[in-house]
């Protein structure tokens, strides 16, 4: 459960593409070891706003401030190294790469800024792919499993890096029921581990997964509360159904 | 990679190197002078392959870093009369700091702007061998003086105008380079550089950084084409201004696509059936560079992963 050391903070975070303001002025904390869910309606700015975080968007303006470190101007590659992993919402891995070599890259992007002992690649490989339980699937090449494996290994990818945050963009995107049950149970697993912030479409997988529930609308945080106070809230509902 | 492709990879390698070596006793004399070329060119696709095939970037100007090496070992000899081992360290020390400054800027362009400005880059190079021709003697060109077709190494002497001397240069470098390349492709380096090469965005967000390891392989690519360069003037006694036009940039290209790219052995291929070829079909016709670009088109259109690239999609995945 959350405890109350903010990880990550942005203040006044803006995006604006030309005239458009994807993200408009976004003041953010995400506390260590919480799961938070980032809802909000198609185009909200939900992408943008976590692609800020991960670097892979410049900001237009404000801070962004992780474990302390203003981050704000850092390259993606290095924030990573930081411990701000990113899973992708299109499945993104290594097609023709097995996929016990996808999650060993991964690992090795973690050497970065492991210390003491050297990082047994193969071991901590393995205990990635444990996680989600690829284990036997390790020598397929990755592009040939299916579409459910392919996301659960764009997941032993992000674990692999052992993250402090772990930001999840549409995770259970085309899974099966089965399979997002199986899900859930992974990510209460991985949060005992890591901060997760999670965009997510599906109302059942934040509503059971989230300690508490971002609402973004219109690039601007509209509501920050438990999933019970969400689900309760007047403007919420005007937002995602139209006044 | 695992242990047994490793395996595979190391005994196919050494198994090439060792009949590039017996074939020197077999040869008749003249395709002894052609074998050298050709394992000289090979180095060449090698250094132009090392960053087509392995880490996915397309350069239309590795003419400047073969000429690069060319002219830093030449001109040294040439005007300052420095040994040739002096020389051809200079030459891929000049080369590799050549494709550094280059690279720095060409990589914040991709794709087809990459190709572009590569080739504009070369084409100024070109330019400038023209343009100094008070040093390089412009398209003519410069023939090495005679005291320059010998090399005292540790007390032996070694005669360059001898084709077996030639040859087993020629056949050092290209061990040397292959079993570089090898070793690096093998290292958690290299299985970075084909991470950047299948999916870029995903190997930066995996912590890696992306544009300082495209310019390692850059300056690793340019050192080796220039060595290539070095070579071919020193043991041939001649530099000329053809060798930084762009027809040595786009053979590069093609010898790396007919072998296969990102396969070791394919620019070796590439290269030996492509020379051949050029060599019997110069009897017969001066269009030869007709047929050249017929076969760049053929290729791209049906075999756009090479040789190797289609023998390893078929039956050997293991082949790096």
């Amino acid at each position: 459960m959350a405890s109350l050391t903010p990880l990550l903070v942005t203040s006044g975070l803006k995006r604006h593409f030309g005239g458009l303001k994807a993200v408009d002025g976004v003041d953010f904390t995400l506390y260590e070891g919480e799961i938070r869910a980032i809802i909000g309606p198609n185009g909200a700015g939900k992408t943008t706003f976590v692609s800020l975080l991960s670097g892979r968007t410049d900001v237009s303006g404000g801070t962004i401030t992780f474990a302390g470190e203003d981050v704000t101007r850092l390259p993606a590659y290095k924030r990573v190294q930081r411990g701000i992993a990113y899973t992708f919402q299109i499945t993104n891995i290594y097609p023709t790469k097995t996929v016990a070599e996808n999650v060993r890259v991964a690992v090795q992007g973690r050497a970065h800024r492991h210390r003491g002992a050297p990082l047994d690649f193969e071991a901590e490989t393995a205990l990635a792919l444990d996680a989600v339980g690829l284990s036997s699937r390790a020598d397929a090449i990755a592009g040939e499993l299916a579409y459910g494996h392919q996301r659960l290994l764009e997941i032993a990818m992000g674990l692999a890096l052992e993250p402090k945050l772990l930001i999840l963009d549409e995770p259970t995107q085309g899974l099966s029921d089965a399979e997002i049950e199986d899900f859930l149970v992974l990510v209460r697993h991985i949060s005992s581990r890591a901060t997760v912030l999670l965009i997510e479409h599906n109302m059942h997988v934040v509503m059971s997964l989230a300690d508490r529930i971002s609402v973004l609308s219109r690039g601007q945080l509209l509501a920050e509360g438990t999933p019970a106070e969400i689900r309760d809230n007047a403007a919420v509902q005007e937002a995602y159904l139209g006044a | 990679m695992t242990k047994s492709a490793y395996r595979n990879n190391l005994v196919l390698n050494a198994g090439v190197l060792l009949m590039l070596f017996v074939l020197q006793f077999v040869l008749p004399d003249y395709h002894v002078l052609m074998a050298t070329r050709m394992m000289v060119l090979a180095v060449f696709a090698l250094g132009f392959n090392a960053l087509l095939g392995y880490i996915g970037l397309l350069s239309l100007g590795h003419a400047m870093f073969f000429a690069a090496g060319l002219y830093g070992a030449g001109l040294t000899v040439y005007h300052f009369g420095w040994s040739l081992p002096f020389a051809f360290g200079f030459a891929v020390l000049a080369s590799a700091v050549v494709a550094l400054v280059i690279g720095a800027v060409a990589l914040r362009t991709i794709r087809v702007s990459f190709m572009i400005v590569t080739l504009m880059f070369a084409q100024v190079a070109y330019l400038m061998v023209i343009y100094f021709a008070e040093w390089t003697n412009g398209q003519e060109g410069l023939s090495l003086p005679m005291s320059a077709r010998a090399v005292d190494l540790f007390g032996w002497t070694l005669d360059l105008s001898s084709a077996v001397t030639r040859y087993n240069l020629a056949f050092l470098l290209l061990a040397l380079c292959l079993v570089l390349l090898f070793a690096y492709l093998a290292s958690a380096r290299g299985r970075v550089a084909t991470a950047i090469r299948d999916n870029e965005g995903r190997t930066e967000m995996l912590g890696f950084n992306v544009f300082s390891g495209k310019l390692e392989m850059f300056v690793i690519s340019g050192a080796m084409s220039g060595a290539a360069g070095a070579a071919y003037g020193l043991l041939f006694g001649y530099i000329g201004s053809t060798f930084a036009s762009f027809q040595y940039s786009i053979e590069a290209l093609l010898f790396t696509l007919l072998g296969g790219a990102g396969t070791l052995i394919g620019p070796l291929l590439g290269v030996l059936l492509m020379v051949a070829m050029i060599d019997k079909l110069s009897e017969l016709t001066s269009a030869y560079l007709l047929v050249i670009g017929v076969v760049l088109i053929v290729v791209i259109l049906w075999f756009p992963k090479g040789i190797l690239g289609t023998v390893r999609e078929r039956w050997a995945p293991w082949l790096l």
